[in-house]
C-alpha cells in the first residue's frame, strides 16, 4: 500500500442524497425512521471497510436549499432522526467504522456536544468523530427562540450584512470547538486512580477548569466524562470557500471539499494550505477529502439511468458537490484520476445517490474494485478513527499543569 | 397464586456519584466503560425488570474551592448511553434524568422522540430542575433562574415538548413512492409555543414516536412538587421507603392525582431501594453492617454532615458527638453540584443532636442511620416477601433498585429475588407488551390523540 493510503468515507442522509431517491424502486423510505435501516447503512460501511460514515442533521426540517429555511414540501424526505443517537445505537452493533455524527454549534450546547461525543468514543472504542456545522437559518433558531438570525438565501449571500451574519457564526463554531476541545482535555488521562488508601477515587490535579471566556459564551469546565480514548474524537468540517477553509484550518481534523472535476483538485488543495497559513495552523495539516455524489452500479448504464429516471421523477440533482454516474471501475478510475491530480488529496466522502444502493454498490463493487487495484487497504488496519488518518493521540494541554483551586 | 394479584413494577438505577456506592469494593468496575452498561442491561432485562433509569451529570462536586476527589463524580452523557443500550437491548424500558433548566425543548423533545423510534416505544424522561448557579458556568445561558422560575421553566419545558410530540400525527409518513408523496399535508409538525420561558414557533424534524409522548417521570416532594407531578407524569420517584410513610405519601399523592382528574392507576409510585441478602438473616445482616461502614467511613460521614449544615466540619470528630456548631445554610454553598439535603439546615442539625443523645450515637453512626433508609436486607424469600407486601398493600407501586458495586449489584437480586416474586405471582415471567408504557400498564400512545382534535391544539397557552 501507498504511503498516503486512501481514505473513503460515505455519507448518509436520508434515503440518499437526491431529492427523490426515496422513490427508487429498491428505496426503503417507509422505514427512514427505524433503527434496522440506519444499522443495515452502517453495517454496510463497514463491509467495506469504510473510514467513517458520517450522518447529517439540522434543527429544522430538510429544505430544496439547505441554507433556506424549510420549504415545507411533503413530496420528499421531510424529518429526520438525531445523528448523534443513531451514531450511539449503532456503537455497539459495529466494531471498526467510524461514526461521524452532525451537530450544529449555533444551537447546541458545546458542554453537551462535549458530553455527547466523549461518551460515543467510549461506546464505540475510539470511534467518534464530529461533524461540524453552523445554522444559518432562521426558521431553527425561531425553533430555539434564543436568538434572532437574518433571513438568508443564497441571492443574499456576499451583501455586508449576511457577510457579517456568516462571520458571526463562524467565529461561534470556531469557539465551540475551541470549547469541546479543551472539555476533553479537561480530564487528564488516569484521572480516576481508585487509591483506597487515601480514599481518593479521582487524582483531582488532573482534572482542569477550561475557563472559557469568548464572545458567545463563556464555559468554566471541567467536563463531567473522563477522557475518551481517543483523547479527542475526529473533528471534520465541510467547505467551500476561504472563510470556511480557515475554519476547518483553525478547528478541525479533517476538511470535506467540493472540487468539480480533477483539474480543479490542486487549486482546492492550495486554497486549504494557504487558509492553514494564514490562521497559522501547527500540528497535523487538515486530511482533505472530497465530496462526490455517486450513482453506481457494476453497470454503467443502469447507474447513469437510475439516475436519469430519479431526475425525471422530480427535478435534476443538483449538488455543492460533483455529481458521478458510472460503473464501479469507472468511479474508480476517477477516484485514482482526482487523486493523481493532487497527491495531498486524502480521499473521498461519497455521497450515495439512493440508499441502500449505492452504498452497497461501494461496499461490495467499487472497494473489491479498488482493492484489486492494490489502491485500498483489505482490512482495517488500526482500532481508532485517529490513529486510521495517521494523526496522534493528543496529549491534554492541560498534561501537568498543576491546578491548585484557588476561590475566583 | 391468584391471576389478579398486583403486579410489582422493579426498574433499576445505574450506581455512582454518593454515598451508596462503595467504588473500592473489588468486584467494583467501570462506571465510564459500555462494558458496565451493557451488562446491567442485560441483567435487568434477563430479570423482565421494566426500566432501566440513568441519572445526569453536568458538572463536578466540588467541596470548598476543590473537586471532590473521594467520590464517584465522572459521569456519561446520559442520551448517549441510552441509544447505545437501545441496540442491545428489547424489551425494557430506558429512562433518562434530564435537566429542563439548561435544555432547550426543540433539541430535548427530539432527542427523546428520537430515542423513542430507535427504541421502539422504550424512552422515559426524568424531569428535573436544576437552581445550581455553579452548573449555569458550563452552560451559555449562565447561572441564573430563581426558585420560582426553574418550576416556571420546568413545567413550560414539560408543556413544549408534549406540544411538539404532538404536532406529528400518527399518520404523518405515507411514503407512497407512485403518487410521489412523502408526507400527509397538515400532519407535519407545525407548532407554536409561547409562554413566560419560551416563545419558539416552526415545524418540529422528528416524527412522532411509538409511545407518542415518552414516560414521564418527576420526583415530587414538597405539595406543589406532588401536584405537578399528580398533573402531569406518569411515574413519581420517592424517597420513602419505610413502610408507613410510604404509604402515606402514596395515598397522599394518588389522592392528588384524583383530583387532578386522571386515573390513580396512571401514575405509579417508585421508591428507591437497595437490596443486600444474606442465605441467613444473620448474614445479610453482617453484610448490611460491612457495606455500611464502608460506605459511610469517617470522611463521608464529616461531608454528609457537611451538606446539612452548609460549611466546613473537618475538625469535628466523627467519632464524637454531633457538634453543637450552628449550620450556616445562607453562607456560599460549600458542597456543589449536589441536591440540598434539608430545606430547614437548624431543624436538621438539631434532630441529629437529639437522635445522637437518645440513642448514645457518635455523629458517622447518626449520619449511618439517618442515610439508611432504603435498604432490604435479609434472605431472598423476606426480601421477596417485603416487596409484594409493599405493593398488594399499597404503599409503593413498585420500586428502583440500585446497588453498591457497579455493575453487577444488580446480578444478585435478579438471580435470587426476582424468582421469587415470580412464583408468588407478583412478576411477570416474560414481557408482554411492546413499549415502556405498555409495560407498566399505563394507556396507549392513542391517548395522546391527533394533530387537529385535541385540546390542546386550540389552546393558546
Amino acid at each position: 500500500m501507498s504511503e498516503n493510503p486512501l481514505h473513503l468515507a460515505v455519507a448518509l442522509d436520508g434515503a440518499g442524497w437526491h431529492p427523490a431517491a426515496w422513490r427508487d424502486p429498491n428505496a426503503t423510505p417507509e422505514a427512514l425512521f427505524t433503527p434496522g435501516y440506519w444499522t443495515a447503512l452502517v453495517q454496510a460501511a463497514e463491509r467495506g471497510l469504510l473510514d467513517f460514515a458520517t450522518i447529517e442533521d439540522a434543527l429544522g426540517l430538510q429544505s430544496d436549499d439547505h441554507i433556506s429555511n424549510t420549504d415545507r414540501r411533503t413530496d420528499q424526505v421531510r424529518g429526520r432522526l438525531d445523528a448523534e443517537l443513531i451514531a450511539a445505537f449503532t456503537a455497539p452493533l459495529t466494531s471498526r467504522v467510524g461514526l461521524i455524527p452532525t451537530i450544529t454549534t449555533t444551537h447546541t450546547e458545546p458542554f453537551h456536544i462535549a458530553s455527547a461525543l466523549a461518551t460515543l468514543d467510549h461506546n464505540s472504542l475510539g470511534r467518534a468523530g464530529w461533524r461540524v456545522q453552523t445554522s444559518v437559518r432562521a426558521d431553527e433558531a425561531a425553533h430555539f427562540g434564543r436568538r434572532a438570525l437574518p433571513e438568508i438565501r443564497r441571492d443574499t449571500l456576499g451583501t455586508p450584512e449576511t457577510d457579517a451574519a456568516v462571520a458571526d457564526l463562524f467565529e461561534e463554531a470556531g469557539d465551540s470547538v475551541e470549547v469541546v476541545r479543551r472539555l476533553w482535555d479537561s480530564w487528564e488521562d488516569g484521572t480516576e486512580i481508585r487509591d483506597a488508601e487515601t480514599n481518593r477515587f479521582l487524582d483531582r490535579d488532573k482534572l482542569h477548569h477550561i475557563d472559557f471566556s469568548g464572545r458567545f459564551f463563556s464555559v468554566r469546565g471541567p467536563g463531567i466524562v473522563p477522557r475518551p480514548p481517543q483523547g479527542q474524537p475526529l473533528v471534520v468540517a465541510l467547505a467551500h470557500a476561504r472563510a470556511a477553509y480557515e475554519l476547518a484550518a483553525r478547528s478541525a481534523d479533517v476538511v470535506f471539499t467540493t472540487p468539480r472535476n480533477a483539474a480543479e483538485v490542486p487549486g482546492i488543495v492550495a486554497e486549504v494550505r494557504a487558509a492553514e497559513q494564514a490562521v497559522g495552523r501547527t500540528g497535523a495539516p487538515l486530511r482533505i477529502l472530497a465530496d462526490v455524489v455517486v450513482s453506481v452500479d457494476e453497470d454503467a448504464a443502469e447507474a447513469r439511468d437510475r439516475l436519469r429516471r430519479l431526475d425525471e421523477l422530480d427535478e435534476p440533482l443538483r449538488s455543492d458537490a460533483a455529481v458521478v454516474a458510472g460503473s464501479v471501475v469507472e468511479l474508480a478510475d476517477l477516484l485514482q484520476e482526482w487523486r493523481a491530480a493532487s497527491p495531498e488529496l486524502d480521499g473521498f466522502r461519497l455521497r450515495p445517490a439512493v440508499l441502500p444502493t449505492d452504498l452497497d454498490a461501494i461496499a461490495d463493487g467499487l472497494v473489491p474494485e479498488l482493492q484489486r487495484r492494490g489502491a485500498f487497504r483489505s482490512a482495517y488496519d488500526t482500532d481508532s478513527l485517529r490513529e486510521r488518518f495517521g494523526l496522534p493521540r493528543p496529549a491534554s494541554r492541560y498534561a501537568g499543569e498543576n491546578t491548585a483551586e484557588v476561590a475566583r | 397464586m391468584s391471576a389478579d394479584r398486583k403486579q410489582v413494577i422493579l426498574g433499576a438505577y445505574f450506581p455512582g456519584v454518593n454515598h451508596d456506592t462503595v467504588w473500592s469494593d473489588p468486584a467494583s468496575g467501570s462506571h465510564i466503560d459500555f462494558s458496565s452498561f451493557e451488562h446491567w442491561a442485560r441483567t435487568a432485562e434477563r430479570g423482565k425488570l421494566d426500566l432501566l433509569f440513568l441519572a445526569e451529570g453536568l458538572r463536578l462536586r466540588t467541596r470548598g474551592e476543590a473537586i471532590f476527589d473521594q467520590d464517584v463524580v465522572g459521569r456519561p452523557d446520559t442520551f448517549t448511553v441510552l441509544a447505545s443500550l437501545a441496540a442491545i437491548t428489547e424489551h425494557i424500558g430506558l429512562a433518562g434524568t434530564i435537566n429542563s433548566t439548561f435544555n432547550e425543548p426543540y433539541e430535548l423533545a427530539r432527542k427523546f422522540a428520537s430515542l423513542d423510534l430507535l427504541s421502539g416505544g422504550r424512552a422515559a424522561w426524568n424531569v428535573v430542575t436544576s437552581f445550581d448557579a455553579p452548573t449555569g458556568e458550563n452552560f451559555r445561558r449562565g447561572g441564573f433562574l430563581d426558585r420560582s422560575q426553574r418550576y416556571e421553566r420546568a413545567g413550560e419545558t414539560l408543556e413544549a415538548a408534549r406540544r411538539l410530540w404532538d404536532s406529528w400525527g400518527s399518520d404523518a409518513v405515507v411514503a407512497d413512492q407512485e403518487i410521489g408523496r412523502f408526507l400527509r399535508d397538515e400532519r407535519v409538525g407545525d407548532f407554536a409555543v409561547q409562554g413566560n420561558q419560551f416563545d419558539i414557533a416552526g415545524r418540529f424534524s422528528t416524527p412522532r414516536s411509538p409511545q407518542g409522548h415518552p414516560v414521564v417521570l418527576q420526583a415530587g416532594e414538597s405539595p406543589a412538587g406532588r401536584d405537578f407531578a399528580a398533573k402531569h407524569s406518569d411515574a413519581i420517584f420517592s424517597r420513602y421507603q419505610q413502610f408507613d410513610e410510604a404509604r402515606a405519601f402514596y395515598t397522599d399523592v394518588k389522592a392528588r392525582v384524583a383530583k387532578a382528574g386522571r386515573n390513580p392507576d396512571e401514575v405509579k409510585i417508585l421508591p428507591s431501594a437497595a437490596v443486600i441478602l444474606g442465605d441467613t438473616e444473620a448474614e445479610a445482616r453482617d453484610r448490611h453492617a460491612d457495606i455500611r461502614s464502608r460506605q459511610v467511613d469517617p470522611f463521608t460521614a464529616i461531608v454528609l454532615a457537611e451538606t446539612a449544615w452548609n460549611r466546613d466540619l473537618s475538625d469535628v470528630d466523627p467519632d464524637g458527638p454531633v457538634p453543637d456548631l450552628e449550620p450556616t445554610p445562607d453562607a456560599p454553598k460549600w458542597i456543589k453540584g449536589r441536591a440540598p439535603l434539608t430545606q430547614d439546615a437548624h431543624a436538621t442539625a438539631e434532630a441529629w443532636r437529639q437522635l445522637g443523645r437518645s440513642e448514645g450515637l457518635s455523629l458517622r453512626q447518626v449520619v449511618t442511620k439517618v442515610f439508611d433508609r432504603n435498604v432490604f436486607v435479609g434472605t431472598p424469600e423476606f426480601v421477596a416477601e417485603e416487596i409484594d407486601r409493599y405493593v398488594q398493600q399499597e404503599a409503593v407501586d413498585g420500586f428502583i433498585l440500585g446497588s453498591h458495586v457497579t455493575p453487577s449489584g444488580l446480578d444478585e437480586v435478579v438471580d435470587r429475588v426476582v424468582p421469587l416474586l415470580q412464583d408468588r405471582g407478583a412478576f411477570r415471567t416474560e414481557y408482554t407488551g411492546t413499549t415502556l408504557r405498555d409495560n407498566l400498564g399505563l394507556e396507549p400512545a392513542e391517548k395522546f390523540g391527533e394533530p387537529g382534535t385535541r385540546r390542546s391544539d386550540s389552546a393558546a397557552s
